[in-house]
Parts: structure tokens; sequence; C-alpha cells
């Protein structure tokens, strides 16, 4: 099996993938790494979210090979309990999660959408947000949470 | 300890029995083969004081995401007299918790904390015995603050609760009412705190299990890894009726050497050391589906309704029964009627279940994201021939949890690969298995009539649910015939017949709310079983009834808030519907206004629906923006009353009720299962859309109603059930018609818009 190369979460990894392995298996299986989810395997759901070089990126239908030399970073290397992300911050402040499965999605969505658009408007994180999926229907406090993190970043 | 370290802690099942796991890594096994089984009698059952005076709360409910971990806290720390930092609240395993019921009916708080606030008192008052003791005074002359006893008006003469007993046990006995499951309590002779005496029942304060959720390392059952552990993936029927013929298990091995297939009956999974070889494995395996026992063919979904109104009544009750409704009905000067129709609905998590089992020849080890983890032992008992006291269940958090999903499916699954190969197993699903193989929320059709006088007053009220079983498969898996491994291996059926009615304090004088189950659509091993989904039967039934009481106001010429007022008999209920509409600025509206039929016209209304749930009254209003070239309905801003009695936490209930807002506006407006004559054909989010950010509310208003002294009841399920009717009461305002099959969804209002003339 060929070795692909690539940096995760700040470090360089090297690790054997099969061609047609989704990079969600290779980063659960192959590299222990828990929180990207398998939700769908159909990128209908962003529970697998990563960034690719800073744009997220459905991990469960991206085949391993086409990481190689890139940059890979997961909710994980976003931001740490010391030193958040504002998303993250903003979602403990905003007490957002209730199960938590697919907080991986919307965190690691919304964040490359505001580093893009720092000041979007209400309609536009609905737009960027299109998707994602939570069952347990905390969207109300995701959008307080992505409001208050906006207005850290400003 | 920080909060992710609380976390470990909680999941890996506690430092004192087994030792800190690694993260992600399960608990050691126990060495002997009997477990400890919690006696409820004893106060150690209930609570534990480590040696550095913490504390630990075994709590045999759950906290499937509501936030109520830190509510038992927050109970458990009054009680006690602790700070809430020093109480780690310890659930979901069946060695350390006593069998309360797991997550059963919103009664986590209601139900779940009773024994643990009496508990906590009589803990209490214990060490404040063994204090007075040890210090020589009378323990009227003792005060307790942050663990520490002490003489009033010496706070150096005081003993620490780590002093008193830290790492010992009580050994004192409690009185338990001998009743297993959600009605479980104790007696102590300690009397609990009054409510005017509580600091911190009632406070806002912060969970404590979301820094692992936001920074990704909180470690969810599908995480758990084993040494040795092999991955697994089932093989479904494709189609309604078909059974296993041949399965080509040596074609698969040529290609994948390293896959085993285990086949046994119906009962098909392949099993590979990698997940994704498993996933490449089920895909590959060829099975030789053939026809099993003949059945009638599935309606499909647009068939449902009119085969539940055709197929005879399996089991009838009249769960409401005052006066003579057909008496009055005879002497009615006008009647008033109507039917609703419901859908079948998914679970649909936001995963596919998964399971992690450990069998070994005397016992066996099960993690599992099922909600009731003590069913999950009890089901994997029977399932193995094993005393219950051999297995040990270990509830991880799953992908979301709203009743009878598919992760008791999951575990019976992993249990039984476990035993068939000797080796631990993982089993996960595709999103197919989570999407079509959950069990479903029952779909029914309500009938509702009412009769009125000459002068328009209502002489009887009279509602019929019928529909499939919300128990053709049990609301929990203590039994492997109610599992989808049961059933495949060819266990007894075990259906059974129960649906549910309407929930409110209307005074009309001659009332009958009944309902009534069909047969299911199949007999066994079906993708269409239906069973418990999050307030079972409440949003399905009050669709019809809400909506209904909103017709009777409008054929009567009253305003529905008017109406409702003027019919409602319990004070609590009046005053949630008062509330809300105060909330909302609600303008009284006999009629419906004239609506525009322009091209591009967006319209506007506003409606409200309430009903009560074991001791929760709640009231919803919802406003509208319909666009009828779309199809589009936005309920743009929600209101909520809600009074609960007690409100234990207040931001960690406005959030729950905001949760179900949410669900109730997604499977009022997009959930319906749909299916053909033999193939579901919802399977994933493409094919069972539900709600999505783009059509979440602006808003949504929150009035929590602290009844004086009510206890608290329950608040994980009792507004979503109003929220669909809720939603089709504002529909009928903004357009003057009215949607009686949910869900109201783009291409159902489009064409119903379009019939009617709007553009």
């Amino acid at each position: 099996m060929p070795k692909i190369n690539f940096t995760l979460d700040g470090r360089s990894v090297s690790v054997e993938a099969e061609d047609d392995q989704p990079l969600l298996y290779l980063l659960r299986d192959e590299l222990g790494l828990n929180n990207p989810h398998f939700g769908c395997g159909l990128a209908q759901c962003g529970a697998c979210t990563v960034h690719l070089d800073g744009e997220p990126l459905r991990s469960c239908v991206a085949m391993a090979p086409m990481i190689e030399g890139r940059t890979v970073t997961t909710l994980r290397g976003l931001g740490t309990p010391e030193a958040p992300h504002p998303l993250q911050q903003a979602y403990v402040d905003e007490q957002v999660p209730q199960c938590g499965y697919c907080v991986n999605g919307w965190i690691m969505t919304a964040a490359a959408l505001l580093k893009k658009n720092p000041q979007a408007t209400d309609a536009e994180l609905r737009a960027g947000l299109a998707g994602l999926k939570c069952r347990c229907g905390t969207h109300a406090s995701i959008l307080r949470a992505i409001k208050r993190a906006q207005s850290r970043l400003a | 300890m920080n909060a992710l370290s609380r976390r470990q802690f909680l999941v890996a099942g506690g430092a004192l029995v087994v030792g800190i796991a690694m993260p992600g890594a399960p608990p050691v096994a126990a060495a002997a083969p009997t477990l400890p089984v919690p006696n409820p009698s004893q106060l150690d059952a209930w609570l534990a004081v480590l040696p550095d005076g913490s504390v630990q709360a075994f709590f045999g409910k759950m906290d499937m995401g509501h936030g109520i971990e830190v509510a038992i806290a927050q109970i458990v720390a009054e009680e006690l007299d602790v700070d809430i930092d020093r109480v780690t609240v310890v659930m979901g395993d069946t060695a350390r918790t006593p069998n309360q019921g797991g997550a059963s009916g919103s009664t986590g708080i209601s139900n779940g904390a009773r024994p643990l606030r009496n508990a906590a008192a009589e803990a209490r008052r214990l060490l404040v015995e063994a204090a007075a003791r040890e210090l020589g005074v009378q323990p009227s002359r003792l005060a307790v603050s942050q663990g520490v006893v002490h003489v009033v008006d010496q706070p150096a003469r005081a003993l620490t609760y780590a002093a008193l007993i830290g790492g010992r046990k009580f050994n004192a006995p409690v009185e338990w009412n001998k009743s297993v499951g959600n009605f479980m309590d104790v007696k102590v002779k300690a009397q609990p705190k009054p409510r005017s005496a509580y600091r911190v029942v009632g406070q806002s304060l912060p969970r404590r299990d979301l820094s692992g959720k936001v920074f990704g390392t909180r470690d969810f059952v599908t995480d758990l890894r084993i040494p040795g552990m092999l991955h697994a993936r089932m093989i479904r029927p494709p189609k309604a009726g078909l059974v296993v013929g041949r399965v080509d298990a040596e074609a698969l091995r040529a290609k994948y050497p390293a896959v085993q297939v285990v086949h046994e009956k119906d009962f098909v999974a392949v099993v590979a050391p990698k997940e994704w070889t498993a996933v490449k494995a089920a895909r590959a395996l060829t099975v030789d589906w053939v026809k099993g026992p003949p059945q009638a063919a599935w309606p499909g979904h647009d068939g449902l309704h009119e085969r539940i109104r055709k197929s005879p009544v399996l089991r009838r009750e009249e769960a409401v029964k005052q006066g003579d409704v057909e008496v009055a009905f005879a002497k009615a000067a006008r009647i008033v009627e109507a039917e609703y129709e419901w859908p079948l609905q998914s679970h649909a998590c936001m995963g596919p279940a998964c399971a992690v089992a450990d069998v070994q020849a005397d016992r066996a080890t099960v993690w599992t994201g099922s909600q009731k983890p003590h069913s999950v032992r009890d089901g994997v008992a029977k399932l193995l021939g094993l005393p219950v006291d051999a297995v040990h269940a270990i509830w991880v958090m799953g992908p979301g949890s709203y009743g009878r999903n598919d992760a008791g499916d999951a575990a019976m699954d992993a249990v039984w690969l476990s035993k068939t190969l000797g080796k631990p197993v993982r089993v996960q699903g595709m999103r197919h298995d989570g999407t079509a193989w959950d069990p479903k929320g029952p779909a029914c059709v309500h009938r509702a009539r009412a009769a009125l006088d000459a002068q328009g007053n209502v002489l009887a009220w009279d509602f019929t649910a019928r529909g499939l079983s919300r128990v053709n498969v049990s609301f929990n898996e203590s039994d492997p015939r109610d599992t989808l491994a049961g059933q495949s291996l060819g266990l007894p059926l075990n259906a059974d017949l129960g649906l549910g009615a309407p929930s409110e304090s209307y005074g009309f004088a001659n009332k009958r709310l009944a309902w009534e189950v069909v047969a299911p659509l199949q007999q066994r091993y079906s993708p269409l079983r239906t069973s418990h989904l999050r307030d079972p039967l409440g949003p399905e039934v009050h669709f019809g009834s809400e909506q209904f009481i909103d017709e009777l106001a409008f054929a009567t010429g009253a305003d529905p808030v008017a109406f409702r007022l003027k019919h409602l008999t319990a004070p609590r209920d009046i005053a949630v519907v008062k509330a809300a509409a105060e909330k909302c600025g609600w303008t009284p509206r006999a009629k419906t206004a004239a609506r525009s039929h322009a091209k591009g016209a967006v319209l506007q209304g506003r409606g409200i629906a309430y009903a009560t749930r074991s001791g929760t009254v709640v009231a919803v209003v919802v406003d509208v923006e319909v666009t009828p070239s779309t199809g589009r309905v936005w309920a743009r801003r929600v209101t909520v009353a809600h009074d609960c009695g007690l409100v234990v936490n207040p931001r960690g209930l406005v959030q729950t009720v905001e949760g179900n807002v949410i669900h109730g506006l997604s499977r009022g407006l997009f959930e319906e299962v749909r299916f053909d004559a033999d193939t579901v054909q919802s399977v994933d989010w493409a094919s069972y859309p539900i709600l999505e950010m783009q059509d979440a509310p602006e808003a949504i208003d929150v009035v929590l109603l602290d009844s004086a002294q009510a206890e608290p009841s329950g608040a994980g399920e009792p507004t979503i059930r109003c929220v669909p009717a809720a939603l089709a009461n504002a529909f009928f305002d903004a357009t003057g018609l009215r949607m009686r099959r949910a869900p109201l969804s783009p291409e159902r209002v489009k064409a119903a818009l379009k019939k009617a003339g709007f553009r």
C-alpha cells in the first residue's frame, strides 16, 4: 500500500492508505483521531468535516490520496481549551451542544466561513451553513454562538 | 478536576472501581463474572463521599444531551451543602447505578432526581449526627457549609465530610419502594430542604460536559477501541418479505481474505479487522435473497392512511370518557368534523447506531449509546442465556437519542457477533441502516368531530386516533425479540398494541378521547416496525386535536385564544395560554383575513396550540411566512409558555425547549418516511430531509412559569407536541387553507396553494 504524507493538526504524518479509502477512515482508523464523525458517508450532514488547506472538506467522501502534501486541520487542531478558536469559546459560552455529535461540522464550516466573511449577515450565515444537520435542534443557539464569535472577531 | 477529565472519569466507569482508563479506552472488565448490582435499599447505592470529600451521585437515569447532569448535581449539592464542583454524577453504568429506567418519558428530573434528593438529605443528616457525636454537641447546634460541619458561631469547631466518611461506606438503609425503573424511589428519615432555602437549585449553572464536545476530545460510543476488536457491518434485506437464501462467503473471502461472514438464519454480517474493509465487504457480499412467507404488499406512503382507515381495529381504548357523546351528537344542531393524517417518521439520528461488545464464556460487556443501558443489560442476558449480573452494560454518548432508536439493535448485533467470533466486536450502521431501519414513529389517522347546538355551544367533543402501534417493538431492548438480532435469528414475536390520545383540560360536558391500533405493515424483521419516537404520539395526536380546536373556534366565530381560555378548566393550563398570547402580542382573530393571491406575495399568519404532558403544561404560538410560489413555510418566530413546576436550571430548560421547537418544526414541515410496495425509499438525508439552518426560526421566545409549589415535571418532550399543530394553525391563518396532512412539506404546500389559486 502506498504511503501518503501530509500535515495533520500541525504535525507531519506518513501513513499507508488505500486508493479508495475515504480520508475519514484514514483519520479515524489509522491515525486514531476521533473527532471527525461518521454521520452519513454521503457528504449530506457535515459531521466528518475537516479543513483541507483551510477549506472545509467532507472527509467521508474525499479519497485519502488527494491529501498528499497538503494540510489537514480537525476540530482538535482548530483550538484547545487553553487557546480556543473564538467559535469554540462561543459554543461553550452559549452552551450550544446537546448530544454533540454534529458540533464538528458546524464549527469547522463556520470557522472557514467567518475567515472569508467575518461580518457575514444572518442571511449569509444561514446560506453558508446549508446542508449541515443537527438532530437535537440546537440551531438557535448555533446562530447565537456564531454571532457572538463575530463580535469577538470584530 | 476539569470538565474533560471529569467526563472521562464518568465514562470510564469510575476510578475507585476500575482505575482511570486512557482516553478512548474502555474500562478493564471485572475479573469476576458476577458484577455488583447496586441495592437501592442502601444509601451507598445512591451516594459516595470520596477520600477528598468530593461526592459521587449514582444516577440511574440519563442525560442524553439536555444537560440534566448539572441539574442532578445541583439538587445533590443543594441537599448536601457541598460546592457543585465537588459533585460528580455517575450514570449509564449498570454495575454502578440503580435501575431507574434510563432516559424515559422526560422523567430525568421529575422522577430521577427524587431518590437522589432524599438520599443526599439523608447523607447530610447522618453526617451531621456523626459530627455531633465527635464534637460532643447537639445536632441542632451544627450547620453545614461547603462540606464542612461546624458548630454554629464557632467555625473552628468543625469536621469535614472527608474526615467524617471520606472513602468509607455509610452502611445505612433507606426505604426503597421496591419499584424498578421510572418509579424507583426511596424514603428517608431526613427532611429535604424547603424550596425557600434553595441557593443552588434554580440557578442557571453551566453544563460540565461541553468542553470535550467542542474541542473534539470527548469520546462517543463510536470512538471506543478495544485491543483485538473487529469491525462489523450488518446486512439487511433490500426489500420487504425477503429472507436469506445463499450467502456467498467464499467469493467474498477470495477478494477480502481478512473478512469473516457471520450467517445464521436471517442474521448476516461481515466482520473485518479494519472498518473500511468491513464497509467494502458489506457492499461486495452477494446474498441470494428469496421470498419469505407470503405477506400483503405495503400500501406505499400515499396509500398508508387509507390502509389504516380500512384495517380492522385490534385494540381500542377510551382514554377519556365523560358524559354521553352519542346522545349529545343525536341532539346536535350542527356537527363539525375533520380527519388528520400523520406519516411514519424516523429517528434519523446524526449517525447510525454503534455498539461495542466483548462476550466471554461466562460474562459479557457491552458499550452502548442506548438511553436505557439497564434494558440493554437485561436484553443481552436473555439473548446469551447469562444471568443479569454477568452482563455489564456501559453507556457512552451516541450520535443522538430521541427514544427507541437503533442503538438497542446495534447492542444486540454486537453481542451476537462477539459471542459467535469470540472476539470484541464493534458494529456501526451505514446511513441507510439508521434512516431506513430504525424503529419508526407510528403513522396515524385522526378522526375529530364536535356536536354544536343552535347557538354554537359545544355539546360534545369526540376524537379517535387510529394508527400503527407505538409498541410494535417495545420502547426498550430488554427483550431480544424486540430487536433486529432477535427477529432475524427467528425468536418469536413480542409485538404489543398501543397508541395515545390528546392530553388537555377542555371542559366539554360530553367528551371522548380514544385510540385504536391496527396491524403492522409487516409482521417481523421490518424496517417499518414502529415504536417510541420523541414524545410518542404527542406531535401526532395533537396535530389533529389542536388543529380541530382551532377549526371549532373559527366555526363558531371565536378567536382561537379566547375559545381555549373559555373552555380550559385547569388553572395552569389557562395560565400558559394567557402567557403565550401576552408574550407574542396576540391580536384576536375570529376569521382569516383576505389574502393576496398576487404573484410573489409572502403570506403571514399566526397560530396557537396547547397541551399537557405528565404534569407539564405548554402553549406554543408560531408566526409563519408562507411563500406560495415555492411552498416554503417559515416559522419565523415561535413563542413558548412552559410550566413544568419547579425549575432547577432555567437556562438548560430554555435550551431544551428550543430543541423541542426545532425538532417539532422539522417533523411538522419536512419529515415523512417514503416507501413503495416493498422498499423503503427514505434512506438518507436527501430522501428524508429535515429542517436545516435556512428554516430555523429567527427568534424563539420562551416564558417559564414557575408554578408556586409544584414538583418538577418533565421538559424533554412536552413542547414538541404543540409545535406541528401551532404551525398548521398559523398556516391556516396565513392562507385560509387547512393542511390536515403532515408534514407541511414544500411540495404539498405548493400544490395545495396552487389549487386554491395562489401563485
